[in-house]
């Protein structure tokens, strides 16, 4: 026996173009900077001054509370929409159909004023038979509030889009799976249910995501309708001090400080629907920083020696 | 249940009815016939064999015997009881989805691309259609789809994903979900036609084994030799019609037909 051949150590290719590039945008990285904290027409103080103000908190929870119901709203819609739309019966299917047609085919910010002039178009909403007597009825301003109109304009909207997300993640399933549970004597509901949908929900999760995270900042839209959220509590505040700019920073911090929480929540959401696809999930962020500081500890000949997958992946079973 | 059990009324049950007939099968997908009257009979603990070449309906006939497949004319019992359909004095009556389901429950399945539920694990794949369909607890059917497991040879395996098995022990998988249902008549749909040749062996050993239990068996091969040696009897079809039937040493070493042998000296 030989014995096992001597490890390869070769000079590594040299990328003196990532250098170059690397040097030019620190440049306009600094120039950036150097922009955004010198000019002071930002007025940074005022900034901090509001940035937890209370009417910019409650702005910020009424976002919150309705960027989360018209997501509900929205994928419970869009799930009945879209087994609407492959269901057999013909009208089931035209129903959801036009409703599609009509919610995805105006602008949301039309809709919104729709909602909110719902009133002026029909003074009482009321419960009855069609073309004959009321049962109920009831000042359609009382029942539908601010933001209920905001909630429904916002809602009804995302259904139409979640109908075709999910439609495209139900369509996307094999259809030998539907087979194979209706072989084993499951009936249609437990075949969607247990079967199609869990499945359906790997091609349906990322979008939902960005779907989330557009509707976070289209809830801005909602100041039409002179609701107290985020963008118009910032606004209510300016008009008041005159401090446009900075108001406009605060509120922007705060839709970027959510976003990016979300987008770290539809990162474990989408790891936890890869069950079964992937033999080893990828690690988590924190599994991938504790890694990297155990390697770093290590003499780093000894860390670049390591596979790299194998490394905080964790395995499944 | 009560209507359920009217479902298989109305065709005279006889003790000695055969598992499986069919009388002038035929099946059309739009201007397409693909089944052009197919008569047979599977008898109570045989293992029947379809073969032929690609195109000629043996897998589409199979399909029919669990309903996947709705059939334009003819007539197909199982156990005794029209498949899909009920007959009410001289009219026949579609069956509703839910009493299509409970035929299927006594019906087992195994596919050719094995179709496991890729985001359950083996033994959550077993244990599906006991605890949706027949509502069996959780832990009996845990423990039912360790015993299955262990039959088809993955004892250790049961907490695999799909995905991190070979396709042999997926498909054992497969057959053990099956199995789960306690079906009286299982139907195999080229169950090996997807495999690395060194993995065949393993599932055709567990379709030996179910065989010799007694087990009645439809099975749509290429595997000539499993037809010759577990086979009871053997139809070979092309075109839509059965061309030859007998038992399969018969069959296979002595074709009548000449598309038989044409085919027969391809394949062997």
């Amino acid at each position: 026996m030989t014995g096992r051949p001597e490890a390869i150590k070769a000079v590594p290719v040299r990328h003196p173009g990532r250098w170059a590039g690397a040097v030019v945008v620190a440049v306009l990285v600094a120039m950036l900077l150097h922009a955004f904290l010198y000019n002071p027409r930002f007025k940074w103080d005022v900034v901090g001054q509001y940035l937890f103000d209370d009417s910019i908190l409650r702005g910020l929870l009424v976002t919150l509370e309705l960027t989360a119901l018209s997501m509900v709203m929205g994928v419970v819609g869009g799930v009945l929409l879209a087994v609407m739309r492959l269901s057999r019966n013909r009208l089931l299917a035209a129903a959801a159909w036009l409703f599609i047609w009509v919610f995805r085919g105006t602008p949301v910010l039309v809709q919104l004023v729709f909602w909110g002039f719902l009133g002026a178009l029909w003074p009482k909403l009321s419960i009855g038979v069609p073309f004959g007597p009321a049962f109920w009825s009831e000042n359609t301003n009382t029942l539908i509030p601010t933001f209920t109109a905001a909630l429904l304009g916002l809602g009804l909207n995302e259904a139409a889009y979640m109908a075709e997300i999910v439609r495209a993640g139900i369509t996307s399933v094999d259809e030998g799976q539907t087979e194979a549970a209706h072989a084993l004597g499951m009936s249609r509901f437990q075949t969607m249910w247990r079967i199609v949908l869990p499945q359906a929900m790997r091609v349906i999760i990322p979008p939902t995501g960005n779907e989330t995270i557009s509707m976070l900042k289209t809830t801005s839209l909602v100041s039409v309708l002179a609701l107290e959220e985020l963008f118009q509590a910032g606004q209510l505040i300016y008009s008041r001090n005159y401090q446009n700019i900075p108001l406009l920073i605060v509120v922007s911090l705060w839709y970027l400080f959510l976003t990016s929480i979300l987008t770290v929540g539809q990162y474990y959401i989408e790891r936890h629907y890869a069950r079964g696809a992937n033999r080893t999930l990828p690690p988590t962020p924190v599994q991938r920083i504790r890694t990297l500081l155990s390697s770093a500890r290590r003499s780093p000949a000894a860390a670049g020696a390591e596979p790299v997958p194998a490394s905080g992946g964790e395995e499944l079973s | 249940m009560t209507d359920m059990a009217k479902a298989s009324e109305g065709t005279a049950p006889a003790a000695d009815h055969p598992m499986v007939r069919a009388e002038g099968v035929h099946k059309s997908y739009g201007p397409v016939e693909v089944l052009k009257g197919i008569d047979l009979e599977v008898k109570r603990g045989e293992v029947f064999c379809l073969i032929g070449p690609s195109g000629s309906g043996k897998s589409t006939f199979l399909r029919c015997i669990n309903h996947l497949e709705k059939i334009n004319a003819g007539r197909l019992w199982v156990d005794g009881g029209l498949v899909g359909y009920q007959q009410r004095g001289d009219k026949l009556h579609e069956l509703k989805d839910r009493e299509v389901a409970f035929q299927r429950r006594d019906i087992g399945m195994v596919f050719q691309r094995f179709n496991l539920f890729p985001h359950m694990t083996a033994v959550e794949n077993i244990m599906e259609a006991p605890v949706r369909v027949k509502g069996r607890s959780k832990a009996e059917a845990r423990e039912q789809a360790a015993q299955l497991l262990e039959r088809v040879g993955l004892g250790d395996k049961g907490g695999n994903y799909p995905s991190q098995l070979s396709g042999g022990q997926q498909q054992r998988v497969a057959i053990a979900r099956a199995l789960a249902m306690e079906p009286k008549l299982m139907l195999f749909d080229e169950p090996t036609s997807a495999l690395d040749p060194e993995l065949v062996g393993d599932v055709l050993d567990v379709m030996r084994q179910l065989a010799e239990e007694g087990m009645t068996m439809v099975v749509v091969t290429h595997e000539m030799g499993f037809a010759r040696e577990v086979g009871d009897a053997l139809v070979f079809m092309d075109g839509g019609v059965v061309v030859e039937s007998g038992h399969p040493r018969d069959v296979l070493t002595n074709p009548q037909h000449d598309r038989t042998k044409a085919f027969l000296s391809k394949v062997l």
